[in-house]
C-alpha cells in the first residue's frame, strides 16, 4: 500500500518536472513499486512456510537417541506425536513451569512432574515423557521461533530491496505499465490452471488410495466379484480381507436406477422441448420455461426427501391396494424421482439442439405439404439426432454420479435383482456409507470408497467427453 | 370405358385420379388427427413436470410449515431463592446448576391442578415439558438475577409429544399406549390449552439452535452459519479465480492443444458427479494438507472447485457476448489489451458475471453429497466462531434430520428444506431481476 502511495508520487514528481513524458500512467508506477515490494517477500514467505515443517522435523529426528532411530516405522510415528504433543503445549506454560519442564529435560526434576504440569495446559500424554522427548520438543519449539524470526526478517530485507529496486528503475522511460501487465497476465494463466490441477489432483488422489486398496483386494475380485458385504472389522485388526468388496451388484444397481429416470426423462422431457421451441406460443414460453427451469434449481436433497416421505410411502400404499409389494426405498422411487429431476436438464439441452436446426429444412418440408408434426419427426429429429443423443448421453452422467436422491431413496441394500419394486443400492450410495462416520484411513473399508469413486469417475468422463464431442461437432456441422 | 387405374406404391398421396380424392381426404383426417395428438404429447409433457413441481413445493410446505410454530406452555414459575439461590451470595456456580425442572414442574403442576405430592403424577406432568426446560429457565434467571424469589410468566417448549398432538400429527383417539399420552396427561393439556397457558408461538429457535437430540429444541443455526462461511469462502476463491480464468481463455488463450485441453477440462469438470468432488477434498484437503474434518472451510474449497466451473463457462458466454467494436474503440485510442479488458469489457459483461456467478452460489449451497465426504455430518451444538471450527451446512442438516429415527423430526426436516428452498428461490429471483435490469441487446 505504502509502496503503492510513494510509486504514484514519485511518478507525479517526474511528471511535474516536465522534462520527459511519462511512458506509463501514474497508477503504473504505483502498481510497480507494490509489486516489486510484495511479490518477492510473499513468494519467499509461502516457500518457506511450506518447507519448514519438513526440515524442523528431520533435524530433530536426527537428533533422538541411538535407541529410538533404530525403532520401527509405526513406534517412531508415536514417537513423533508425542513430541509434538510437548512442542505444542510448551509455548502455553507460564514461565515458571516452563522452566520445570526445560530442567527435565537435563533430569533435575522428574519427568511425571513435567507431564502433570503440561496436562494442566490440555496436553495428554499417555506416560510420562522421556528426558528426550523433552529435548526434542524443546529444540523443536526453539527452532521454530528461530525460523520465524529468520523469515520475518528475509521477507523485509527482500521487500526493502524490491522497493530500491523498483525505485532505482523508476524513470520516465520506464515501461512500468508492460511490467505490470506482464505479471497480471501470469495471473491469469495461473488461475486458468487451477481447472487443469484440479482434475489432476482428483486422478491422483483417488489413483494413490485405490492402488493402496487393490494391495488389499484384487482387482479381480473387486471388478468382477458378485456379492458387496464389507465386514466393519474390529478396530486394531489389520486384514479385514474377509470382506467381499464386489462391484457389480452396485454397478447393475446404478445403471437399473439410471434407466428407469432416463425412461422418465428423456420422452418428457424431449416432448416438452419439441412443444417449447416449435409449438408455444410467445406467452406460455416466457411463464412455462422458467418454471420448468425451477425444477433444475432444486437441490438433490430436497428431491430425495419428497422421494422419503411423500413419494416412497404413496408408491408402497398404491402397491398395496394393487396386491403389489413395493418397499419404501426402491428402484421405482429412486428412478422417477431422479427422471424427474433431469427433466430440465434434457428439455434445455435438446432446446437449444432444436433451435439450431436450421429454418430452410423446416420450411423445405412445409412446402411439400407435410404437417408440422410430420416435420418434426421426419426432418428435424432427424437432423438434430446427433445433439440430441449428445444431452442423453449428458443426462445419463449426472444419473449415475447422482447421490442425494438414491441415497434417501434407493435403499442399502446390495441387490442384484431385475425387480423394480424392490431395493438395490448404487455405487454413490456406497462411498457415501464407507466414508461417513470414524474412519481409520488404512483399512479396506475406507479405501474400497475411492475404487469406487474413480470407477465413477472414468466411467463419468468417458460418458461426459463423448457427448460433449458429439454436442460440439453437431453444433459446427450447422454454424 | 375408363380405364382404371392401376394403384402405385404411392397412390395415396401423389395418384391425381378422381378415385384416389376420398382416399387423400381420409388420410389428411388421420395426419391432422396426428398431428393434433403429437401437439398433446408436448402440452401433457409440460404439464407432467409442472404438476409434479407443484406436488413437490406442496408437499414440501404442507410438511413443513408447522415447523415454523412450537407449542409453549407460559409458566408462572416461583424462582424460589431456596432452591436457586440457597446462600443468598448470587454464586455464579449454584445458580447455574439449581434444580429448575422442579420449579418447572411445580409451576406446571399448580396451572393444571396436579398434585405435587404425588410423585407418580408429577413425573407425567414432567413429561408434558421439554427436556431442555432447565435451560430455559436459567437463562431468565441469568439475563435478571433480581428476579430470584418472586414469580414470573416465562415462556417454555413443550415436549415433542404434546406439539405433535397440539399440531394434529398425533390422533388423539388412539389408545393412550400407542400415542404415549396418558388420558389423564390429556385432561391436563386440554386444560393448560383452555386456560391459554398452552398455545402456539413462532418458533425461533428453529433458526437459531444448534443441534439437539430433542426435536422440539433442535435448530438450523450452525447449520446457516456454516453455510455463510462456505459461500463466503465460494466468493472470495471462485470469483476472482473463475473470473481471471475466462479472461484468459476468453481473451489472451493462442488457439493450441493446451487452451483445448484446458476447455475440455472444464466442460468435464462441470459434469463430474459431486460426490467426486468430495472425494478429492477428503484425500487432499483432510488427509494431505491436515486441515481438520468438519471444518466449513473444508467445504468452502470442495465447494469452490464444483463452482468453479459454472462461473467460468458463464463468465466466458457473457465477455464474448461485449460485441468487438468496443475492444476494437478502446485500442484504437491507445490502451493496451489488459485496458481494453479492465476499463472497458469487464463492466459490461459484469451483469452477466453477476447472474453466472449467484446461479454458482445458489448450487453450492444445495450441494449436499461432497459436504458428507468430508465430515460435516457432525453433531454440532455451539456455534462455529471461524471457519476452521467444526460446523455443519443446511443442506447436510436435512439429511441428518431425514434419517433420524424420531418421529418429530419429520416436519423439522420439512421445515430446513423450506428454509432452504427459500433461500434458493430469493437468489435466483436476484439473479432474474439483474439480467432483466441490465440485459443490454448489442
Amino acid at each position: 500500500m505504502l509502496a503503492f502511495v510513494v510509486g504514484l508520487s514519485r511518478a507525479n514528481a517526474l511528471a511535474k518536472k516536465g522534462d520527459a513524458v511519462l511512458h506509463s500512467r501514474p497508477g503504473y508506477y504505483g502498481a510497480y513499486f507494490a509489486l516489486w515490494t510484495l511479490l518477492p517477500a510473499l513468494l519467499v514467505t509461502l516457500a518457506w512456510s511450506a518447507a519448514e515443517p519438513t526440515v524442523i522435523s528431520n533435524i530433530v529426528s536426527s537428533q533422538l537417541p541411538e535407541n529410538v532411530r533404530s525403532l520401527s516405522p509405526a513406534e517412531e510415528s508415536l514417537v513423533i506425536g508425542r513430541i509434538n504433543a510437548v512442542a505444542r503445549g510448551l509455548p502455553k506454560l507460564s514461565r515458571d513451569d516452563y522452566e520445570l519442564v526445560r530442567r527435565t529435560r537435563y533430569g533435575f526434576t522428574s519427568p511425571a512432574d513435567a507431564q502433570k504440569v503440561l496436562q494442566d495446559r490440555g496436553v495428554a500424554l499417555g506416560s510420562a515423557p522421556e528426558p528426550y522427548v523433552i529435548a526434542a520438543a524443546y529444540d523443536q519449539v526453539e527452532m521454530q521461533n528461530k525460523s520465524q524470526l529468520a523469515l520475518s526478517a528475509i521477507a523485509a530485507g527482500l521487500a526493502a530491496l524490491g522497493f530500491l529496486y523498483a525505485n532505482w528503475r523508476t524513470s520516465p522511460k520506464l515501461r512500468a505499465r508492460n511490467a505490470v501487465e506482464a505479471v497480471v497476465l501470469v495471473a491469469l494463466v495461473l488461475s486458468s490452471m487451477v481447472a487443469i490441477l484440479t482434475t489432476i489432483g482428483i486422478i491422483f488422489s483417488m489413483l494413490f488410495e485405490t492402488i493402496h486398496f487393490f494391495g488389499f483386494v484384487s482387482p479381480w475380485r473387486f471388478f468382477f466379484g458378485t456379492v458387496w458385504d464389507p465386514r466393519f472389522s474390529a478396530a486394531g485388526q489389520t486384514g479385514g480381507g474377509d470382506g467381499q468388496f464386489g462391484l457389480l451388484p452396485l454397478l447393475w444397481g446404478t445403471l437399473y436406477i439410471s434407466i428407469v429416470a432416463l425412461l422418465v426423462a428423456v420422452p418428457v422431457g424431449l416432448f416438452s422441448a419439441i412443444y417449447m421451441s416449435e409449438y408455444a406460443s410467445r406467452k406460455v414460453r416466457t411463464v412455462a420455461k422458467p418454471l420448468l427451469e425451477i425444477l433444475a434449481g432444486i437441490p438433490t436433497i430436497v428431491y430425495g426427501l419428497f422421494a422419503l416421505i411423500t413419494f416412497g410411502p404413496f408408491l408402497r400404499d398404491l402397491g398395496s391396494h394393487a396386491g403389489l409389494n413395493i418397499s419404501a426405498t426402491s428402484v421405482l422411487t429412486a428412478g422417477l424421482i431422479m427422471g424427474v429431476m433431469l427433466i430440465p436438464f434434457v428439455s434445455s439441452l435438446s432446446d437449444d439442439i432444436i433451435n439450431a436446426v436450421p429454418q430452410s429444412l423446416r420450411e423445405g418440408s412445409y412446402g411439400l405439404g407435410a404437417t408440422q408434426s410430420e416435420t418434426i419427426k421426419r426432418v428435424v429429429l432427424p437432423a438434430a439426432l446427433p445433439g440430441i443423443v449428445g444431452a442423453i448421453l449428458l443426462a445419463a452422467s449426472r444419473a449415475i454420479g447422482e447421490t442425494m436422491i438414491v441415497v434417501l431413496a434407493a435403499g442399502i441394500a446390495a441387490n442384484l435383482t431385475l425387480n423394480p419394486l424392490e431395493p438395490v443400492t448404487t455405487i454413490t450410495v456406497k462411498i457415501v456409507s464407507q466414508l461417513t462416520g470414524d474412519l481409520e484411513f488404512n483399512s479396506p473399508q475406507t479405501l474400497v470408497a475411492f475404487a469406487l469413486g474413480l470407477t465413477l469417475f472414468v466411467f463419468t468422463l468417458c460418458l461426459n467427453i463423448y457427448a460433449l464431442y458429439i454436442v460440439r461437432k453437431y453444433r459446427e456441422q450447422y454454424e | 370405358m375408363a380405364v382404371e387405374t392401376v394403384p402405385g406404391p404411392m397412390s395415396g398421396h401423389l395418384d391425381p385420379g378422381a378415385a384416389s380424392s376420398a382416399q387423400i381426404k381420409k388420410s389428411i383426417g388421420r395426419r391432422y388427427a396426428a398431428e393434433r395428438r403429437f401437439r398433446m404429447y408436448g402440452v401433457l409433457a409440460i404439464l407432467f413436470g409442472l404438476a409434479f413441481l407443484a406436488v413437490l413445493f406442496g408437499s414440501i410446505v404442507s410438511k413443513g410449515y408447522t415447523a415454523f410454530v412450537q407449542s409453549s406452555f407460559l409458566l408462572k414459575v416461583n424462582l424460589d431463592r431456596a432452591v436457586i439461590d440457597p446462600s443468598g451470595q448470587r454464586d455464579h456456580n449454584a445458580i447455574m446448576t439449581a434444580d429448575y425442572t422442579k420449579l418447572a414442574r411445580k409451576a406446571l403442576a399448580a396451572q393444571v391442578g396436579a398434585d405435587p405430592a404425588n410423585r407418580p403424577q408429577m413425573r407425567d406432568v414432567g413429561q408434558l415439558l421439554s427436556r431442555d426446560v432447565d435451560v430455559e429457565i436459567r437463562k431468565v434467571v441469568l439475563a435478571d438475577p433480581s428476579l430470584i424469589g418472586k414469580t414470573v410468566p416465562v415462556w417454555v417448549l413443550a415436549s415433542g409429544r404434546v406439539d405433535m398432538l397440539l399440531k394434529d400429527q398425533l390422533d388423539r383417539n388412539l389408545p393412550p399406549e400407542t400415542r404415549k399420552i396418558s388420558n389423564q396427561q390429556l385432561a391436563w393439556i386440554d386444560k393448560a390449552h383452555a386456560d391459554g397457558d398452552l398455545a402456539l408461538r413462532f418458533n425461533w429457535g428453529l433458526f437459531t439452535n444448534g443441534a439437539s437430540s430433542n426435536p422440539e429444541t433442535a435448530g438450523v443455526g450452525v447449520a446457516l452459519i456454516g453455510s455463510a462461511f462456505m459461500m463466503m469462502t465460494v466468493l472470495l476463491l471462485a470469483v476472482p479465480l473463475g473470473v481471471a480464468a475466462a479472461v484468459y481463455l476468453q481473451e489472451f488463450a493462442p488457439k493450441n492443444f493446451w487452451t483445448d485441453l484446458i476447455e475440455v477440462n472444464i466442460n468435464n469438470l462441470a459434469a463430474v458427479p459431486s460426490i467426486v468432488f468430495g472425494l478429492l477434498g477428503l484425500a487432499i484437503f483432510i488427509n494431505f494438507a491436515g486441515l481438520p474434518r468438519s471444518a466449513s472451510i473444508v467445504g468452502g474449497l470442495v465447494l469452490t472447485l464444483m463452482t468453479l466451473p459454472t462461473i467460468i463457462i458463464a463468465t466466458r458466454a457473457a465477455i464474448g457476448a461485449v460485441p468487438p467494436s468496443i475492444r476494437e474503440a478502446a485500442l484504437g485510442v491507445g490502451a493496451s489489451k489488459m485496458q481494453t479488458i479492465s476499463h472497458h469489457v469487464l463492466p459490461l459483461a459484469l451483469p452477466g458475471i453477476l447472474t453466472g456467478t449467484i446461479i454458482g452460489l445458489a448450487k453450492a449451497l444445495g450441494e449436499t453429497a461432497p459436504l458428507l465426504m468430508i465430515g460435516m455430518v457432525a453433531f454440532v451444538v455451539e456455534y462455529p466462531t471461524s471457519p476452521l471450527s467444526p460446523s455443519t451446512a443446511l443442506p447436510v442438516q436435512i439429511y441428518m434430520w431425514a434419517t433420524s429415527a424420531e418421529r418429530g423430526f419429520v416436519e423439522r426436516t420439512s421445515g430446513a428444506a423450506l428454509i432452504l428452498l427459500a433461500l434458493l428461490i430469493c437468489m435466483n429471483l436476484i439473479a432474474v431481476i439483474l439480467r432483466r435490469k441490465y440485459e443490454r441487446r448489442w
